[in-house]
């Protein structure tokens, strides 16, 4: 669908598909929006748009409007809808190559998504030593993404430290990380190019 | 005595030191001998398969290449996620192979589930020869979370919409089991620092169900599950307005008190929601 003025163009533009199948293997015009993706979906009632729109908007060459949605960042990766399609599209598969989009083309900004923010802490952390250590990535979320300051605003920042205290108490917030003895290893997975990294926005970091 | 390699996953290093103490525990009392993969990673778990296609399948690749280097045959993942991605890798990894006949990436480590691992007749078969304290009156409700089941072409699950075999675990160790309709649905999963109000709504419409139903407790097998149902529970029985708290016991927890093992209820104490007054009042 390209808005032209006032004008409505109801016709497919299968660019953005192409690219998916090319870079994803995923065929989002085999659907036929039966909805069963929408039907199944745990967490629509905090989405944008609901999975069965966002492969609409695919279809219709509108894929500036789902890497900017909401929905996208709210899915979980739970697989009920890619495990129900029946043609076989691998809808959460999608999901995660928008998101990949997104990050890749540096149209996120972690100061206003939360998730995004973690997913980048996390990978950060993987990075660093080989292994998550969990301690030091809560803290390190926490000042990159700047939710310690919403947190304090609303008060849930008091449940965050006595969480703290509860796993401290019971020997499960240890404070030292382990790592891989072997971190070239994992570092250089991390430098080879990827498909979504090549088109990476220079100035993005990671 | 069996031998079986053993991937922790980060989080049984850190927060899920309790369900790592409850699997070794289980283990020592079955003879079942837990070996490591030496110098295991991370496997990139939401995060990379979020940001970075290549990446999600790079890191465990690397796991299951070490596996096999290290001669292990069989890799149990207790960690739900850490299964699905180890999974995804082999798939991958089998794909690649077989488009490029005589690839050197030919996967033959067998990947496990916990649950899947522990449900072998075999080592079922021991359970019940060592039972010496039946759960009898316990009612539990099996969660079985996303990760081990779906999608089931990366999983190989047999019964995605309808798991039983935790089920058949527990039965197996004279816990009544409750049959439920949210055995696969998801708890939100690693949405539960950024999002939890998403974790919220989630958790609150299965603790409600599981309560509804009659059950003293909830069992689960996946550490991400068990932070989401117990380590958020004071703060979501609050904002949802619950009748009560509802203990979320690692399956590998009930097994250890089943077979007698004493240090089971300090395994038990290491979660947040207390089970002592559930299983107490039923006599164990």
């Amino acid at each position: 669908m390209n808005e032209v003025m006032d004008e409505v163009v109801l016709e497919p533009n299968y660019d953005a598909t192409k690219r998916i199948l090319a870079l994803s293997g995923i065929q989002p015009e085999l659907c036929y929006q039966c909805r069963k993706c929408t039907s199944g979906c745990p967490l629509t009632f905090a989405m944008d748009y609901y999975p069965d729109q966002i492969v609409r908007y695919l279809l219709l060459g509108l894929e500036d409007k789902v890497l900017s949605s909401a929905t996208i960042w709210v899915c979980s990766s739970c697989e009920t809808c890619t495990t129900r399609c029946p043609n076989d599209i691998d809808i959460a598969g999608l999901m995660d190559y928008l998101k990949q989009q997104a990050h890749a083309k540096g149209l996120v900004d972690p100061r206003q998504n939360l998730t995004y923010a973690f997913h980048k802490a996390f990978l950060e952390d993987i990075a660093r030593r080989g292994r998550v250590f969990e301690t030091g990535l809560m803290q390190r979320y926490m000042l990159s993404s700047g939710a310690w300051k919403a947190k304090l605003a609303d008060g849930t920042l008091w449940d965050e430290i006595r969480l703290g205290v509860a796993l401290w108490s019971r020997g499960r917030l240890p404070l030292r990380p382990r790592g891989v003895r072997h971190l070239a290893e994992v570092q250089r997975l991390f430098a080879k190019p990827t498909q979504c990294r090549e088109k990476k926005d220079t100035s993005a970091s990671l | 005595m069996f031998s079986v390699g053993y991937y922790p996953g980060c989080s049984l290093e850190g927060t899920a030191r309790d369900y790592a103490a409850s699997i070794e525990g289980v283990c020592r009392l079955l003879d079942i001998e837990l070996v490591e993969l030496d110098d295991w990673n991370c496997c990139g778990a939401t995060a990379a398969h979020s940001l970075d296609h290549d990446l999600s399948v790079a890191l465990p690749a690397r796991n299951l290449h070490l596996a096999r280097q290290q001669g292990l045959k069989d890799l149990t993942a207790p960690c739900a996620l850490c299964y699905n991605r180890l999974k995804s890798a082999e798939k991958a990894l089998k794909k690649k192979a077989a488009q490029a006949a005589g690839a050197d990436e030919d996967p033959q480590v067998r990947v496990w589930d916990l649950v899947d691992y522990f449900s072998q007749p075999s080592i079922v078969r021991e359970i019940e020869r060592r039972l010496v304290r039946p759960l009898h009156g316990l009612r539990a409700v099996c969660y079985y979370g996303c990760m081990v089941n779906r999608p089931p072409k990366i999983t190989d699950a047999l019964a995605w919409e309808n798991p039983t075999t935790m089920d058949r675990l527990l039965e197996a160790v004279g816990a009544e089991v409750l049959d439920w309709p949210f055995k696969t649905d998801c708890c939100g999963a690693s949405h539960a620092v950024a999002r939890p109000d998403l974790v919220s709504a989630l958790v609150g419409k299965l603790l409600k169900r599981a309560l509804d139903q009659g059950a003293h407790a909830v069992v689960v097998s996946c550490q991400m599950c068990h932070a989401n149902l117990d380590l958020y529970q004071p703060r979501i029985v609050q904002q949802q307005g619950l009748a009560s708290s509802l203990p979320v016991f690692y399956f590998t927890d009930l097994i250890g008190l089943a077979l007698g093992e004493t240090k089971a209820r300090d395994w038990m104490k290491r979660h947040r929601v207390n089970g002592e007054p559930v299983l107490t009042s039923v006599g164990l």
